[in-house]
């Protein structure tokens, strides 16, 4: 691994078919350091020549007494240069923002509604996403980009249910950015008119800042979780669109007081929609199914 | 046990973890950089601007632990780093109140309402770069 900026083996994006399928390597945006390690500062610019001391006048007579003088008297006039300002007012996240727009179109003209779907590990992304390519799986054309660390189970997971799947490894990433997105969709290549689930590397800090080009963000807490979770990590609720409260077929298990998490939810963003309901069970699948409709008919 | 040592230790590791998104950020700012180095043909900047709000989900200490290895070999390697904080302020949708809020669940001190919309403090931008020429 380079010490410089991190990147290096374990850092390589990685975009997989399930299975074993295809993979390649992609360069992603943000860490694309090769160029940057060639610039070594050539010893610093402020290393002047100090040659002024054959022109001084003393320099004959006073052999002595001159070196002193002059390493005062001299040694400011070179690196006082003129002060240049760039003003920029750059979004530091431009390059992201800019790319995400990108895809957004890519997705507006193929018609395709894209969710990103995030929450931490262990909710049940990955199980909503199962059962709803298997009910509907008939019904709605889907394609799924998966975003994980490492291994492609996930994949293999989604690609059980006949669906188009890419596998995104992120190596040491906590988060998808654009230009992965961008990546996985030259490969995946979803249809017209059908919906796209990304589904994020489960973080419920990172991929907030993160902009992929999705139509609306989709945050999961599960009732086995805390139900402060959205005043805990608030960013990612502020946000997204849409709240899925999954496992409730579990509520009369567990400590977890839906009222208050949405009640949270909602002073930290109160567009907020929920949807509750239990992948396991099925309970409640149909109002998130009827929401899918609703959003590939308008879309 | 937790001792000062170990709770350090802790510390520094909970900062690699959070350090993550950071590190993007930086990134993302040393990218820039560099490109706004070409345009002006200059191989080091004196000092960075930034302008962070205090909602931007940016954890400072984590952008300066970041800082340190990802700014080795580039332009920024030896630049003051300069950052602005911005006060987050947000607005009742109910009361028309605007207000100073220091999370992203504060309701309005005037209405108690928690409809509320972030208007300020969620800044992420490189304000200036400063080069000698």
């Amino acid at each position: 691994m380079c010490s410089t900026c991190g990147c290096g083996d374990s850092n390589k994006i990685e975009i997989k078919r399930p299975n074993g399928g295809n993979s390649f390597e992609i360069n992603p945006m943000g860490l694309k350091y090769d160029h940057q390690h060639d610039h070594s500062h050539d010893g610093h610019m402020h290393s002047h020549d100090h040659t002024h001391a054959v022109n001084s006048e003393h320099d004959h007579e006073h052999a002595h007494n001159h070196q002193h003088e002059h390493s005062h008297d001299h040694s400011h006039d070179h690196n006082h240069g003129r002060n240049n300002i760039i003003q920029l007012e750059t979004d530091i996240l431009s390059a992201n923002n800019l790319l995400a727009e990108r895809n957004r179109g890519y997705f507006e003209a193929k018609n395709i509604f894209a969710l990103n779907l995030v929450s931490s590990p262990g909710s049940g992304k990955t199980s909503i996403l199962e059962r709803t390519l298997t009910d509907l799986g008939q019904e709605i054309k889907f394609s799924v980009i998966e975003g994980d660390q490492q291994t492609t189970n996930d994949a293999d997971r989604i690609n059980a249910t006949k669906i188009p799947v890419v596998q995104i490894n992120t190596g040491q990433g906590c988060h998808l950015d654009s230009d992965m997105i961008y990546h996985g969709l030259k490969e995946l290549k979803p249809e017209d008119n059908s919906i796209l689930f990304i589904e994020n590397v489960g973080n419920l800090v990172c991929p907030a800042l993160f902009k992929l080009g999705e139509n609306l963000r989709v945050v999961i807490i599960s009732v086995t979780e805390g139900d402060d979770k959205p005043i805990k990590y608030p960013d990612m609720f502020a946000s997204s669109d849409i709240c899925i409260i999954n496992k409730i077929d579990l509520l009369p298990y567990v400590n977890f007081n839906v009222a208050k998490a949405k009640e949270y939810a909602l002073k930290v963003n109160h567009h907020l929609q929920f949807i509750e309901l239990s992948a396991t069970s099925g309970a409640g699948m149909e109002e998130w199914y009827n929401f899918l409709r609703k959003n590939i008919q308008s879309n | 046990m937790l001792t000062p040592a170990n709770l350090n230790i802790f510390y520094f590791y909970s900062l690699i973890i959070l350090s993550m998104h950071e590190l993007s950020i930086v990134i993302g700012i040393v990218d820039i950089a560099e490109a706004e180095a070409k345009k002006a043909k200059v191989k080091s900047f004196d000092l960075i601007e930034l302008e962070i709000g205090n909602l931007s989900g940016i954890v400072i200490e984590a952008l300066d632990f970041a800082w340190q290895s990802a700014v080795v070999g580039t332009v920024l390697e030896n630049s003051i780093r300069r950052i602005n904080r911005i006060e987050a302020i947000a607005k009742c949708v109910d009361c028309d109140h605007e207000f100073i809020s220091t999370t992203l669940y504060e309701n309005c001190p005037k209405c108690n309402s928690y409809f509320t919309n972030l208007i300020k403090g969620n800044e992420l931008k490189i304000k200036s770069l400063e080069y000698k020429s």
